[in-house]
């Protein structure tokens, strides 16, 4: 059973392997707890293993083995009551083509036992909080991917769900429509809901979530404030440097032997170094890579150098 | 609120759904209902005598009576393949909008079942709209006796139930892209050998394919509405058509929603 009635959801020995041609274990072992009133970002690259542990949370699919509780409800023996408990805004858009934004919503109320008359209600209440009302006759071909998403999250809160699954919600956006985005999940947020989210976007983790798992091959790396995790890194600031040859360990020892280094990683371009503060650091860096130096970068530590620590990678790779 | 209730008002929202979508395509339902007995009465059985080249059986039953049942038959199945399997495809290969409606808090098994009872709907109005054209086209009589209204009913009721479940079987199995190919290769065989334009008993010269089309469940969609509606051609017997039209909605019923499961969760 769940650890409390603060956890809204809680994931104990979750595993999903796919059998076929060839055999993928897309979720590995992962155990995880979502407070009720937070919201909770699964961080990683893309095929990490995010929608999957989503798709299990929200019953369409089955695990290989681990139990999942939303709501302290075991998503595998009652699925259609835990349905009731959450609502659900997968990557793709599927909204119901053959009817209009209005009676997507509207139906989708009359799907969780709402009356004719409280589903009028309803849906008529969604399309004004979310700006919808000039698009209520509109069908779906004719939205934009942003006024889509829109619809999309109107529709999955549209029966009260004390928890709401966003995959990857940002995806495919424009920078304005993510913006607004944000403001709608703060705003869903404010309202007392609890929110998982995926992302592969580190700034979107950092800028919303109150906690953050980064996953990666299936497999929870870390799990903790973006505050925490980042601090975790132990650097403030990390320096890339692009060389012209390969980087070699003596020349990687020597980086890491100037004052203020705290670590030095080799890359696909050169080396990654992570500092404390770049006070008198950058002459002699330069002065030690000498000749094979082509560029060089500084960046402030974010939720991807903690996942470049962990994994070696960046999370577009 | 109790479980069933939950599930019962779930069903009846996506009930009111398709229907309220059907609504709105009433004109394209009634035309893809519509054109194919139309057409083929109005050549066959109006046309055709007019000009002098009537069919008929040996027994002097005219050729309108003979495929009176088996039109309304096609068009019983029809409407499984149009308003289940074509729509269900999309929904789930390409667009997968169905999404929503399985995060519905009911069985997933019952969204797929609704799918059949929703066309079997459909199919009732199909039967309904295609009988009087049929029965008032033809330039020669067409001799049209009810027997027994439960056996038409039992009939009507099994063939629609048969048809959604072959709806839906085609609907989970066929990617959206090989859709047309699936008329060629499913829906023109299963209308020409099913016992539309001819009774099974008159394939006895073919015995082979009298065999053969035993497995076409428009066979006993055509024969059960043959005893039903027009008992002097020759026909099966009742049960014959009861049984098998029942053996097609269990195994082609159990064998749609299997796919539907497969499909949408996985």
């Amino acid at each position: 059973m769940p650890n409390s009635a603060e956890d809204i959801v809680s994931i104990r020995g979750l595993t999903k392997r796919y059998d076929g041609k060839v055999p993928v274990e897309a979720v590995r072992n992962i155990d995880l707890t979502v407070r009720r009133g937070e919201l909770f970002g699964l961080l990683g690259p893309n095929g990490a293993g995010k929608s999957t542990t989503i798709s299990v949370c929200t019953t369409r699919t089955p695990p290989t083995s681990g139990t999942v509780w939303i709501a302290g409800l075991n998503v595998v023996e009652a699925p259609a009551q835990a349905r009731k408990h959450m609502g659900v805004v997968p990557q793709y858009n599927t909204l119901d083509r053959q009817c209009t934004v209005w009676e997507n919503l509207y139906f989708h109320c009359r799907y969780f036992g709402y009356s004719s008359a409280t589903a009028t209600k309803r849906a008529n209440e969604l399309l004004e909080m979310f700006r919808l009302t000039e698009r209520s006759k509109s069908f779906v071909r004719e939205l934009s991917g942003g006024l889509a998403q829109r619809v999309q999250i109107a529709r999955a809160i549209a029966h009260q769900p004390e928890i709401l699954f966003l995959d990857e919600p940002s995806a495919g956006l424009d920078p304005q429509s993510r913006l607004a985005l944000w403001d709608s999940i703060r705003q869903l947020l404010a309202g007392g809901i609890t929110i998982v989210l995926t992302t592969h976007y580190m700034e979107e983790a950092d800028e919303l979530c109150n906690r953050v798992a980064i996953i990666d091959h299936g497999k929870i790396l870390v799990c903790d404030t973006p505050a925490n995790l980042k601090s975790s890194v132990g650097a403030q600031k990390v320096i890339s440097l692009h060389l012209r040859s390969v980087s070699d360990s003596a020349f990687e020892r020597s980086l890491g032997e100037l004052a203020g280094v705290k670590g030095v990683e080799p890359t696909k371009e050169g080396v990654r170094i992570f500092v404390d503060n770049l006070d008198g650091l950058l002459p002699r860096i330069i002065e030690v890579t000498g000749p094979r130096l082509k560029d060089i970068s500084i960046s402030e530590t974010t939720l991807e150098t903690v996942f470049i620590k962990l994994t070696g990678r960046d999370l577009r790779e | 609120m109790s479980d069933s209730i939950l599930y019962a008002r779930a069903f009846w929202g996506l009930m009111v759904r398709d229907i309220s979508v059907l609504r709105r395509e009433f004109i394209a339902f009634m035309v893809r209902t519509v054109m194919n007995p139309l057409m083929f009465v109005f050549v066959f059985t109006y046309l055709f005598p007019k000009m002098g080249q009537d069919f008929q059986n040996a027994r002097g039953i005219s050729f309108g009576t003979l495929i009176l049942p088996g039109l309304v038959a096609v068009a019983i199945f029809v409407q499984g393949i149009m308003g289940v399997a074509l729509p269900l495809s999309f929904e789930i290969g390409s667009t997968r909008e169905i999404e929503d409606r399985v995060m519905s808090p009911l069985p997933v098994s019952l969204v797929a079942i609704e799918k059949i009872v929703f066309s079997s709907l459909q199919s009732v109005v199909a039967a309904l709209v295609v009988f009087p054209m049929i029965y008032f086209i033809p330039a020669t009589p067409v001799h049209v006796h009810v027997n027994s209204w439960t056996v038409l009913i039992g009939n009507v009721l099994l063939a629609s139930l048969a048809s959604g479940a072959v709806g839906l079987t085609i609907g989970t199995i066929v990617k959206p892209q090989h859709i047309a190919l699936m008329f060629g290769v499913v829906v023109v065989p299963v209308t020409f050998f099913g016992c539309v334009y001819y009774p099974w008993a008159a394939l006895h010269s073919v015995r082979w394919l009298q065999i053969a089309v035993l497995i076409n469940p428009l066979v006993y969609m055509s024969e059960g509405l043959r005893i039903a509606l027009t008992p002097e051609a020759p026909h099966m017997p009742v049960w014959a058509t009861l049984a098998a039209l029942l053996l097609c909605v269990g195994l082609l019923g159990y064998t749609g929603v299997r796919g539907f499961l497969n499909r949408v969760l996985s």
